[in-house]
């Protein structure tokens, strides 16, 4: 640390550091726009001129732009000077010349960043009289709105997409004043986090498609502290409503976790809460009856304790998870996920417990400097995760910049060293995966073979792991290379996961990180979980749910929480469990199939309208809160599942920590309904929220009472404390003068670190030990005559359950398809692709247009992961695929 | 006793002053046009509704007592879906006027809004929306605006430039 002098006052700061980026953690508004904390500095706007002196006897100073001067210790700079004041409402009067009159109709407009800059730098006037240039817009598919004309050409969505996310089709066309940023025609971007562009855009370029069609301005947005429940990793996100309808998901920055960004699955599948499918009246035998009805209708079908059979969910909270397992009893409470996933996701939980290697934060795995992939489109299965992933492969390249001496933050520069160069980052899926770009090698197998990948580099690290019998010449000099890489590495990281459905790949996997802890650096074992709370219900404890088939019977009740079965089991198992029973209660927020067999079925709370705690692939537990309260039929699935004695979610919280220990620290994910900053509750409304005397006028003039949160310490008014609460309270980030997104800079301890507050969640996992190998090695995959080992293949946008219920995500869903490589779809007489193909799955036989997927290895076939007649099948499974002709 | 007659002369003296007082209600003062009075919504100069939705009148109302409801109609206008004021609990300060930047909400002079019952003061928009442009008679938020609605393509509006080519390399 060195001193630097801001307008003659002394402040510590850290050299490695830039100008502006120092006096932003200081507190300091000074104005900037191509710069964004992820992104770092390429000087290109020049808004964040500052006035720089060369020593105290310096008066006349030079200008420079702070984001691209280090913050060399005994700096003294000065940013009320009146030439750089006068320089900044330059560049501000000179970026406005050509931006439309349309803050009225813009989205942006109450949370835009150049409108708050312009505020900052006093420009209020519009002197120029030439005419303003004007662009043709692009339909950028279902997630953005493009608006051409609002563009201040600062560059930063080009330098996201490509740079950082690795997209290809959006870029700059044209020069001088008329720079175009788009794609070369209309359509869809590509890229599976575009949506970040909404946040990235420091203007109304890039706005929110779907937010559009429910359009509420910031001010007006009732917010919440979420997490994402369309996947395991467990991004922070906001959530914001306006008259019972769930507007938007915004990120919510967790240096930890998500960062500054999302992916497209968990920006805009919120609008499944609003689905016209949502079950809100309680219905006994298709009727539908009150809620008070329902309740003693529950409680008359429960109070004989000995014939319950609980099946649980992955997606649901563990809060109700176990409200339900201490309604039925621990030996009959059912993990709602068949036997070999949940084999998988208690092996998962198993490895990752006895270590040695540890579970990786997102952070962490963006700073990682070696990446074995085993068996997983992260992309498609985990795509926050993947986001991270495609940073890492930098970091080893950035070691040259660190040794020229160029600063880490110095965007372009470091670019400009580190060219083409890629670290250490290899790949072993079934097919193409969207990473491959950025991987050194790639390696396409059947889930057997890319285990023995996995064993075989495991051994080649550590002598004492299990070698692989037969290891092919080819292989074992593969796995050499990826060993040697993994060891030198400072910080390597192996992620795997379920979606190969195969333990061994997990094992392989667990096998190599193993093998490089006892090597010499802590490798971080990264583990995706197919659901947002897969771990947190394996550490509960459940039996799986095949188990349960066996228990119903004419004399049994079965209550399916949150739970498709029809999604899990196969249909006559499906069948024979809710049909042989003698009453299913199930409680749902959409109906399906399974709801529609209930014969009492409850309407129960989404992610939006409860609280609860769920556990992400990391381990950690992170509570998410209601947004608005929900109405008056629906409510919590551990409201409805409750013990008499539990009136809050803290009641069940503390039985959960008793009951479950190694729970215990879930407690401390958030503070409890009793906390109050300085007194008060925090809000969920903004100060600047409106309408409260008009908004249910037309209902009735007399003003209700405010609803009233007794589950967690925030409030649904405005009404609270002005603070800022602790990180997993924050509700959204807003300060005087920032009215953006780009307010967090005030609300971090220094820009890019952790809340000032600390980041939300406790992790929950630690391994404990040195672990053991795992010795069961498959033998080399063998294709057979006329079938074919069929795969599942996930999809960002298809394969989560409740994302399909929202418009823009469905439009943008997987075709129905089956794949297979160019040579079995010559060997099957196939001549082009989307001729149709006939395959047995879930008891009936299936016509799929064929797609070729050249990279799938010979013999194995892959159909997409969400299928609905393909539900219940075990994958991977050998069947015959026939032509139809 | 001489202040006595004084004041009763004085008061004697008044009656044959001019009367100041207004038989109101079956007299009407002059309000100015500028009185601030009940709010009106506004068409613009080609019939169209000038609200645009932007939500600043209601975020400025002191009392929250307007709530409105953003939409798009086919032609890419923005309008309110909904925009109701709660008159029982207006207060007349004008606020809502001077923040909207399309000049459709405008007050008015008139101020009789006597009801027995409350909820005949909440007013929708087919309650506010006046078929005139009101105060301002010559202006159309949408010809200034850079979006693109039907009948007014991209660099249509007032003080653009037509469309850039962007695939034009030359400077």
């Amino acid at each position: 640390m060195g001193t630097i002098y801001i307008d003659g006052k002394p402040y510590e700061a850290d050299p490695q550091n830039n100008l502006l980026h120092v006096c932003l953690s200081l507190g300091f508004d000074l104005p900037y726009f191509c710069w964004h904390p992820a992104l770092n500095s390429v000087g290109a706007c020049r808004q964040c001129a500052i006035k720089q002196f060369k020593g105290e006897q310096d008066k006349k100073g030079k200008l420079v732009m702070a984001c691209m001067t280090p913050a060399s210790p005994d700096t003294r700079i000065s940013l009320l000077d009146p030439d750089a004041v006068a320089f900044r409402a330059g560049i501000i009067e000179g970026m406005m010349l050509s931006h439309p009159h349309d803050c009225p109709v813009c989205d942006e407009g109450g949370e835009c960043h150049l409108q708050d800059m312009t505020v900052m730098t006093g420009h209020d006037y519009r002197r120029a009289e030439f005419q303003k240039r004007t662009f043709r817009n692009q339909d950028l598919g279902p997630f953005l709105n493009h608006e051409m004309n609002r563009c201040i050409q600062c560059y930063r969505c080009v330098r996201f997409y490509r740079q950082y996310a690795g997209g290809k089709d959006l870029n700059a066309f044209s020069i001088n004043n008329t720079v175009y940023f788009g794609r070369n025609e209309d359509g869809v971007l590509e890229n599976e986090f575009a949506g970040n562009l909404v946040e990235v855009c420091p203007t109304g370029v890039f706005t929110d498609r779907t937010l559009k069609q429910h359009y509420t301005r910031k001010w007006d947005l009732r917010m919440a502290p979420s997490v994402c429940g369309h996947c395991g990793v467990g991004c922070n996100v906001t959530l914001g409503e306006r008259y019972s309808l769930l507007r938007r998901v915004v990120n919510r920055f967790n240096s930890e976790v998500n960062g500054y960004f999302l992916c497209d699955r968990g920006r805009f599948a919120y609008e499944f809460v609003n689905s016209p499918n949502r079950i809100r009246t309680p219905q006994l035998d298709g009727e539908a009856i009150s809620g008070e009805a329902a309740e003693w209708e529950f409680q008359n079908l429960t109070s004989s304790r000995d014939r319950l059979i609980g099946i649980g969910s992955p997606r649901a909270s563990l809060e109700a998870n176990f409200a339900l397992r201490q309604l039925v009893g621990a030996d009959r409470f059912f993990a709602g996920v068949e036997s070999k996933e949940w084999t998988l996701i208690t092996t998962m939980i198993d490895i990752l417990k006895r270590g040695p290697a540890r579970s990786p934060a997102l952070n962490e795995i963006e700073h990682s400097d070696a990446v074995l992939i085993l068996g997983e489109d992260v992309t498609n299965s985990a795509p926050r995760m993947a986001l991270s992933l495609r940073q890492s492969v930098r970091q080893q390249p950035m070691e040259i910049a660190k040794k020229l001496q160029v600063p880490l933050w110095m965007d372009d520069a470091v670019r400009e060293v580190v060219q083409d160069q890629r670290g250490p980052f290899f790949i072993s899926a079934p097919f193409a995966t969207r990473l491959d770009d950025i991987a050194a090698i790639t390696y396409r197998a059947a889930p057997d073979d890319a285990a023995r990948l996995g064993f075989a580099v495991a051994h080649e690290i550590d002598a004492n792991a299990p070698p692989v019998p037969g290891l092919h010449e080819k292989m074992r000099a593969m796995a050499r290379v990826i060993a040697d890489a993994l060891k030198k590495a400072k910080r390597p990281l192996v992620v795997s996961g379920p979606s190969c459905r195969s333990l061994a790949v997990v094992e392989s996997a667990a096998n190599v990180a193993k093998a490089l802890c006892g090597f010499s650096q802590p490798a971080m074992l990264g583990l995706l979980t197919p659901e947002c709370n897969s771990f947190g219900l394996a550490l509960l404890g459940a039996h799986a749910l095949d188990e349960a088939v066996a228990l119903t019977g004419k004399d049994a009740t079965v209550i399916v929480l949150e739970n498709d079965l029809y999604r899990r089991l196969p249909l006559e198992k499906a069948d024979a469990l809710l049909g042989s029973a003698a009453r299913v209660i199930v409680l749902e927020h959409l109906s399906n199939t399974t709801s529609a067999r209930a014969s009492l079925l409850l309407p129960a709370a989404t992610i939006a309208e409860s609280d609860g705690t769920l556990v992400s692939n990391e381990g950690r537990a992170q509570r998410y809160f209601s947004v608005f309260p929900h109405q008056a039929e629906v409510r919590e699935s551990w409201r409805w599942l409750r013990k008499p004695q539990w009136s809050s979610l803290d009641d069940v919280l503390s039985d959960l920590a008793k009951e479950v220990p190694q729970l215990a620290a879930v407690v401390n994910a958030a503070p409890s309904s009793k906390f109050r900053v300085d007194g008060a509750k925090v809000p969920r409304e903004p100060h600047r929220a409106s309408g409260r005397t008009a908004m249910t006028a037309n209902l009735t003039v007399v003003e209700p009472k405010p609803p009233v949160d007794p589950d967690s310490a925030l409030s649904y008014t405005m009404e609270g404390a002005p603070l800022q609460p602790p990180g997993a309270l924050q509700p959204f980030f807003w300060s005087p003068g920032w009215n953006s997104i780009q307010s967090v800079n005030k609300f971090q301890s220094e820009i890019g670190a952790s809340l000032r507050t600390g980041d939300p969640g406790v992790r929950l996992i630690k391994p404990s030990g040195k672990g053991e190998y795992f010795t069961q090695i498959p033998s080399h995959f063998v294709r057979r005559e006329r079938e074919w080992l069929v795969i599942p293949i996930e999809h960002i946008f298809g394969t989560e359950e409740l994302s399909q219920h929202a418009p823009a995500i469905a439009t943008l869903a997987f075709k129905p398809y089956l794949a297979l490589n160019a040579s079995d779809a010559g060997s099957l007489g196939l001549a082009n692709e989307g001729e149709e193909l006939e395959i047995e799955l879930g008891g009936a036989k299936h016509r799929l247009p064929a797609k070729i997927l050249p990279d799938l290895p010979a013999g194995v076939a892959g159909i997409p992961n969400g299928l609905d007649f393909a539900f219940g099948e075990v994958f991977p499974t050998w069947r015959r695929i026939e032509r139809v002709s | 006793m001489l202040s006595v007659i004084r004041t009763i002369w004085n008061v004697f003296l008044h009656s044959f002053r001019r009367r100041v007082t207004i038989q109101y209600p079956d007299e009407k003062p002059y309000l100015t046009p500028r009185t601030r009075g009940r709010i009106i919504l506004s068409r613009d100069p080609d019939g169209g509704e000038r609200c645009v939705a932007c939500h600043l009148c209601s975020a400025v109302c002191p009392v929250d007592c307007i709530a409105l409801q953003a939409t798009e109609d086919e032609n890419g206008r923005r309008y309110p879906e909904f925009f109701r004021i709660n008159f029982s609990r207006c207060i007349f300060c004008g606020l809502c006027e001077d923040a909207c930047p399309t000049y459709a909400i405008q007050l008015t002079p008139d101020f009789e809004m006597s009801e027995h019952n409350r909820q005949n003061l909440v007013y929708e928009k087919q309650d506010l929306l006046i078929s005139g442009p009101g105060k301002y008679t010559g202006y159309n938020f949408w010809r200034v605006s850079g979006v693109q609605i039907e009948g007014k393509d991209k660099g249509e509006a007032e003080n653009e430039a037509p469309p850039t080519d962007v695939y034009r390399l030359t400077p």
